[in-house]
């Protein structure tokens, strides 16, 4: 027996609300690059489970899985590299206090 | 020599002094901006006699016939087959006249101008201005096309307008130029419609083919233009009016007449050129250039000789009321012009008079070398005693001796006594008119009778009359002043015995005019009596002028204040035109046009002040419309889009 598609979709689904709360409520920039994380990463799931349930001779969702996470990983660096400059000059990881960059 | 080989250079060579004087005037040449601006200006002039001499007297005449030459012609800009605003120069008789008076009389003012505006702070301004009139004058009577006249039209125009100014210090220079310019722009915007109904309906704007065009046998532009008309008139009477006015504003014929007085507030040696030689009559040339086409229409002729007779007569008698010895001369200026213009429109009343076109430009030719030499004599008088007043004046003639010697010269050609000059031009006028219309010969006669008294008047006021006071503290102006009056007064003196007749004539194989002696006694009467008029009046210092001036009262007033003519055209511009046209149309333009505008600019400020606050810089609240984008897409992809 095996596990139906709508548990894994549900998974991930919570997964992407989890993420998606996380980038709303916390005010700590690098909590809000791993909600980020948790958002791609339902992405993901995704992307694997339609391609082992839909479509299993091929596979074109597990080389996108691949990419985003390569993407994720390159992007993980570049968040950092900001936020580490941002606190420098702030002393303060505080989303909150990036509003001034609007100018 | 071919013509086309240098007559370029005639009015190019002052452009180039007004170019080379106007750029580097102020720090290489501001000293020597008059010799180098005359240098100029003589070698024109030598070219321009040699024009005429070519002209007159070796290769002009065809048959016994002066035939118009072409000398240049380009194309400048070509509208269609046949229609172009060309650039050139056509030489006929009454060009090369003017090509001789132009710059003999531009070039007498640049050298009285070394003296007279010497020590001057904008002395190369002065001379690169002078350039560039004496460039526009040239080039207007140069025109071998319509458009090309009036372009030069409006530069004479414009340098006009900056000389006058050239004090521009003085409020009432500034005035004067503004005054000027608007009246004269006023009058051209007659002159352009007049152009362009003239070419509408000939479909050219070169003088020589729409004069042939027009005036052609049987010619069927001529039958289109007489045949339709606009509230009675016929189109042709229309586009010949309003090319008079333009020429009336230029030429400063009543009731466009204003401008002339006040431009004297410009240097005297300028009023010597523009206001009295050559600018100013720029109004008769343009009739006399299209003389064949007016003759067709009577009814105008008719009104250029009524406007030029009341012109003449009027001015004559403001100007016996004047005490701005320069004023006096500018209305003498505006009744002289009087004269040429009723001169070329009187044939309209005989049937075989053609001699009005010989005697207006001889009139023109002779006036020009009297009145520039009155104006130079006066630029002399006020340059010795600084002031412009006649009752600061008198008992001048002993510390002026050569300015006293030749206006006395001048007066005495203005006022016709023979055999100076003028006599010479106005018999020829008085013998048209006479022949023409008994009225418009009376009224002339009466109005040379009126000059003698008035030109004497001033004559009298500033070199008899009272006992100077003033001391001969620097002498009456170097050799730079002297000679061209002594130049001048030469030339009064003889240019009326040129032959004129033969040279210039609107048939261009010269006219007779047989003036028999009794004929003469009259005109010479009225000027001998007005002499002997101003004799009595001012030969002495004495209270009956002032006495005769209580006894006619209110009309002495109304003369004195030019007929409130001045008055007149406040009262219709700022009364009428101001709160009637001006102000409304000022509101409309204050509350509908900028008023829209402004709304729609409040309106969009006042949008981006309200949406100013999404962009709050608050990364989590972009976040938020970013998902609730996708989810408003993604409901309208699930459930609308299907």
């Amino acid at each position: 027996m095996s596990i139906p598609l709508t548990h894994i979709l549900f998974v991930s689904t919570a997964l992407f609300f989890i993420g998606t709360y996380g980038l709303f409520t916390r005010r700590n920039l690098i909590t809000m690059l791993m909600s980020i994380e948790l958002i791609l990463n339902s992405v993901n799931i995704n992307f694997v489970a339609f391609n082992k349930y839909l479509y299993p001779d091929k596979l074109n969702g597990v080389f996108f899985s691949l990419f985003i996470i390569t993407v994720a990983a390159a992007e993980a660096a570049v968040a950092i590299a900001i936020i580490i400059n941002l606190y420098r000059n702030h002393r303060s990881i505080d989303v909150e206090d990036v509003k001034e960059m609007k100018n | 020599m071919e013509y086309s080989n240098y007559i370029a250079l005639i009015p190019l060579l002052p452009l180039a002094g007004f170019v080379l004087l106007g750029l580097f005037g102020k720090k290489t040449f501001a000293k020597s901006a008059g010799i180098v601006g005359t240098l100029f200006l003589f070698i024109s002039t030598i070219l321009a006699f040699y024009t005429a001499y070519q002209y007159f007297f070796v290769n002009g005449k065809v048959n016994g016939v002066y035939q118009p030459v072409t000398a240049l012609q380009y194309t400048w800009l070509q509208f269609s087959l046949g229609m172009s605003i060309d650039m050139g120069a056509l030489l006929d008789p009454a060009s090369v006249m003017m090509l001789v008076v132009v710059t003999f009389v531009s070039l007498m003012v640049h050298v009285f101008s070394l003296g007279y505006m010497k020590g001057e702070e904008r002395f190369a301004t002065y001379y690169a201005f002078l350039g560039l009139f004496t460039f526009s004058m040239l080039g207007l009577v140069l025109s071998t096309n319509i458009f090309q006249i009036y372009i030069f039209w409006e530069l004479v125009g414009v340098s006009s307008f900056l000389l006058i100014g050239f004090y521009y210090d003085r409020p009432a220079a500034v005035a004067a130029a503004k005054k000027a310019f608007i009246v004269t722009r006023f009058a051209d915007l007659g002159f352009l419609i007049g152009i362009l109904i003239l070419a509408f309906y000939s479909g050219t704007l070169d003088f020589g083919t729409m004069i042939q065009r027009i005036t052609g046998t049987n010619s069927p532009v001529l039958a289109q233009m007489t045949g339709y008309g606009v509230v009675g008139i016929p189109v042709l009477s229309w586009a010949l009016t309003l090319v008079f006015i333009g020429g009336a504003g230029k030429s400063a014929m009543f009731p466009l007449h204003i401008w002339l007085p006040d431009a004297m507030e410009g240097p005297t040696p300028v009023s010597a050129l523009i206001h009295a030689a050559t600018m100013v009559v720029a109004g008769v040339y343009l009739v006399a250039r299209l003389y064949p086409i007016y003759l067709i229409d009577v009814s105008v002729l008719k009104l250029i000789t009524w406007v030029g007779a009341i012109s003449a007569f009027l001015a004559a008698i403001i100007a016996c009321t004047q005490t701005d010895i320069k004023r006096v001369l500018a209305y003498s200026t505006i009744s002289q012009i009087g004269y040429m213009l009723f001169a070329l429109g009187v044939p309209a009343y005989g049937e075989a008079v053609n001699t009005g076109y010989t005697a207006s430009l001889f009139h023109l030719f002779t006036h020009a070398f009297f009145k520039s030499l009155l104006f130079l004599g006066a630029g002399a008088v006020i340059h010795f005693i600084h002031t412009n007043e006649m009752g600061n004046m008198g008992g001048l003639r002993k510390f002026m001796p050569i300015t006293h010697a030749t206006f006395l010269i001048a007066c005495l050609a203005i006022a016709g006594i023979p055999p100076l000059a003028g006599f010479f031009s106005k018999e020829e006028i008085l013998i048209t008119a006479w022949q023409s219309n008994k009225l418009i010969y009376y009224i002339a006669l009466i109005t040379s009778g009126i000059t003698a008294f008035y030109m004497f008047r001033l004559y009298f006021s500033i070199f008899y009359n009272k006992t100077s006071t003033h001391s001969d503290h620097h002498g009456e102006g170097n050799l730079n002043m002297k000679l061209p009056l002594l130049v001048l007064a030469a030339a009064a003196i003889v240019v009326g015995f040129i032959p004129f007749t033969h040279f210039v004539a609107a048939n261009g194989k010269g006219e007779e005019i047989t003036i028999s002696a009794s004929f003469s006694i009259a005109p010479i009467a009225m000027a001998l009596a007005g002499i002997s008029l101003a004799f009595v009046l001012y030969f002495n210092e004495n209270d009956q002028p002032q006495k005769l001036a209580t006894a006619i009262g209110g009309l002495y007033r109304a003369i004195r204040q030019k007929f409130y003519f001045d008055e007149l055209y406040l009262f219709i511009t700022k009364k009428i035109i101001f709160n009637g046209i001006a102000k409304p149309a000022a509101w409309f333009d204050k509350n509908i046009v900028d008023g829209f505008m402004n709304k729609l600019g409040w309106a969009t400020t006042g949008i981006s002040e309200r949406i100013k606050a999404l962009q709050s810089g608050s990364i989590q609240s972009y976040t938020l419309y970013f998902f609730g984008g996708i989810i408003a897409l993604a409901a309208v992809f699930i459930y609308l889009w299907t």
